[in-house]
């Protein structure tokens, strides 16, 4: 078993224990609406962790992924409902702020967490101008994707895969995914090979701004109405799901499919935790414990590999 | 003859019951979807939510009526959860919502799944849930009428607001505008932002009250009379009429201004309690009555005649509260209706 796979590992079988758990929990949940359920809600934070990946591939680490998706959801509920064209051109604006955001990092050396935090005020600023009170509608036809229900296989799922398949095969089998893990690895040495670590940077960054984009339009598609608040919490959760999915803060390792399973996992485990009927002062504990419980075995996993390659 | 004075007797006991409104709904079960406990009203309303629905699963009203909150105000963490009790099987769901709109998605698919959803307080949008709402504007208005009735030559009000940008604070204010518009005796001399908070209007009464004429009466949106009442001493004025909103402190300076000076007013608010209302409106919609989508819950109004009563059944640091019974339900649905 190589480097890679053994990333993945983790992860699945973290997923799969507390899928079996939750059936075992809650029968019912083992049915085609059951998955849906289930899932539904981890498609848009599956989107926002794959943005958030694409970010700390690049040794970054983006606070203000929430606020963005926020903003995508509100003006995907609003401008792009009355105004299609205009709201389009702002959902581009977005992703080309993103672009300038990446671009400004590495121009001026700045420390990506600064930048994002000071961004998210930015974001949550804009979502409120638009949609000061919550409201706004879900255009038609992302209503029908996100609730389309496609022959044996629930929609959660089949976008979950096809979120996972996108991204694996534009970071790890493209070229371009070889340079962008490079930049995060080591930047020195993909400037002396030719490459531009600035556009890379800002490619990244911008590709990190169409995930969030779709982030917020899925999601608006799922709740059918946006307010400024709406994905505050994807901020950490998109974190969480990285690391979760075997990705490292440093050297560009990270694994696109982990990323997918590991933001799977841990919407799985708040239905867990309310199917255990846990007092909701314990929740978030709880949750915490599960994921510090996933991180502890993955150390453990490492260090016996480690010390078996010294011996 | 016995089997069949029994039989008769089962026979009128069959009749009675759709009347009764029980055991239609004794196999039913409702879950309380909410999504914060973090403040004194909210623990407040699950406690009520608790003990009421205890009682009525006791009584084989409902088979069971279990309480969820999240772990953070969140309503991407909210939609998850109403999307688990789906799962979990509840033949209704009463949900105080994080946001009136964000949950829109989830409450479809709970309606689809032949599900009754019911909000109250925060409520959502979603046409297929029926809403318990807080009539903000007449909250405002109702004020202004009182201070008409103690003060019938007018005068000058200061308005205290509540957190600027929030929806409460814009239709309690729009409330008050009506009121004094429909009695031009009255003027609202100043406007400051107490944000629902004693130590804020305190501090933001006390700071603009030297530069105002005399103040005859104090508007106010709950949880910010006493301290205007504290700024109002400070400085030394004739204490103004002000309206109070049940909470404990409020109540308690009240009595003592009765007893020292014969003071007088009036205060008004939302009972906690509100969710048993939502609970019973939820049982009511399962036993098959004819349930108006939108509601309106009744304020809880204390007065001096009752304010002992009211003062001696709350909590300190808490809000005066009553619990609904399906008496109550009944007639909040046969108000709607009308």
């Amino acid at each position: 078993m190589n480097r890679d796979q053994l990333r993945i590992l983790l992860p699945v079988v973290s997923l799969a224990v507390l899928l079996g758990a939750v059936f075992w929990l809650q029968p019912r949940a083992m049915s085609y609406l059951g998955l849906n359920l289930l899932f539904n809600l981890a498609v848009p934070i599956a989107l926002a962790t794959i943005a958030q990946m694409l970010i700390i591939m690049v040794n970054d680490l983006d606070l203000s992924i929430g606020t963005f998706v926020s903003f995508v959801a509100c003006v995907t509920a609003t401008l792009v409902q009355t105004d299609p064209v205009l709201g389009y051109l702002v959902l581009a604006a977005g992703i080309a702020g993103y672009a300038a955001m990446g671009a400004l990092i590495h121009l001026r050396n700045l420390p990506a967490i600064v930048v994002t935090l000071g961004m998210s005020f930015v974001w949550g600023g804009l979502a409120v101008l638009i949609l000061p009170s919550p409201g706004g509608a879900s255009p038609e036809w992302l209503r029908s994707l996100m609730t389309v229900k496609p022959p044996l296989v629930p929609m959660a799922i089949v976008a979950s895969v096809v979120i996972a398949v996108a991204a694996h095969l534009l970071v790890r089998r493209s070229a371009f995914g070889v340079v962008l893990r490079g930049v995060g690895g080591n930047a020195a040495s993909v400037e002396r090979a030719g490459w531009s670590v600035l556009k890379a940077k800002a490619a990244a960054y911008a590709l990190a701004g169409f995930f969030g984009t779709l982030s917020g339009m899925a999601l608006v598609g799922l709740t059918t109405a946006a307010d400024a608040n709406i994905a505050l919490r994807y901020t950490l959760l998109s974190i969480a799901g990285v690391i979760l999915g075997g990705g490292e803060f440093t050297g560009g390792r990270v694994s696109p499919v982990g990323a997918v399973i590991g933001a799977l996992t841990l919407a799985l485990a708040g239905s867990f935790l309310s199917f255990m009927r846990l007092s909701p002062d314990w929740q978030i504990g709880a949750q915490g414990a599960i994921l510090i419980l996933v991180l502890a075995v993955r150390l453990l996993v490492s260090r016996g590999r480690g010390r078996r390659v010294a011996a | 003859m016995i089997s069949t004075t029994r039989l008769l007797g089962i026979a009128g006991l069959c009749a009675a019951v759709p009347f009764m409104g029980l055991a239609d709904t004794s196999d039913k079960s409702i879950a309380l979807s909410n999504n914060y406990a973090g403040n004194s009203w909210r623990q407040a309303m699950l406690e009520s939510w608790q003990k009421v629905t205890a009682q009525a699963v006791e009584e084989g009203v409902v088979s069971a009526a279990d309480a969820f909150t999240t772990a953070e105000n969140q309503a991407t963490e909210q939609a998850a959860q109403i999307q688990n009790m789906i799962l979990q099987g509840y033949d209704a769901i009463v949900i105080n919502s994080a946001s009136p709109t964000a949950l829109n998605g989830a409450v479809k698919e709970a309606c689809d799944a032949g599900i009754v959803v019911v909000s109250f307080d925060g409520i959502v949008t979603e046409p297929c849930a029926w809403r318990i709402a807080v009539d903000f504007q007449e909250m405002g208005r109702q004020q202004v009428e009182y201070l008409a009735s103690r003060l019938p030559e007018g005068g000058n009000l200061l308005e205290i607001r509540g957190l600027a940008g929030v929806f409460v604070d814009d239709e309690i204010h729009a409330g008050i505008a009506a009121g004094v518009q429909e009695h031009p005796d009255f003027k609202v001399a100043a406007a400051v932002n107490g944000d629902w908070a004693q130590d804020v209007a305190q501090k933001a009464v006390a700071g603009v009250l030297p530069s105002l004429p005399d103040i005859a009466g104090v508007v106010t949106q709950g949880g910010d009379g006493y301290g205007a009442a504290q700024a109002f001493a400070a400085s030394g004025r004739d204490m103004p009429i002000i309206v109070m909103g049940n909470r404990h402190d409020e109540m308690e300076w009240w009595k003592q201004a009765h007893e020292e000076n014969g003071y007088e007013t009036v205060s008004l608010s939302i009972a906690p309690g509100v969710s048993t209302l939502a609970f019973w409106v939820a049982q009511q919609v399962l036993d098959g009555a004819d349930v108006p989508k939108d509601l309106t819950v009744p304020f809880l109004k204390v007065t001096q005649e009752d304010l002992e009563e009211v003062l001696a059944s709350t909590q300190a640091g808490g809000v005066a509260n009553v619990e609904y019974t399906l008496d109550d339900a009944k007639a909040v649905i046969s108000d709607a209706a009308q």
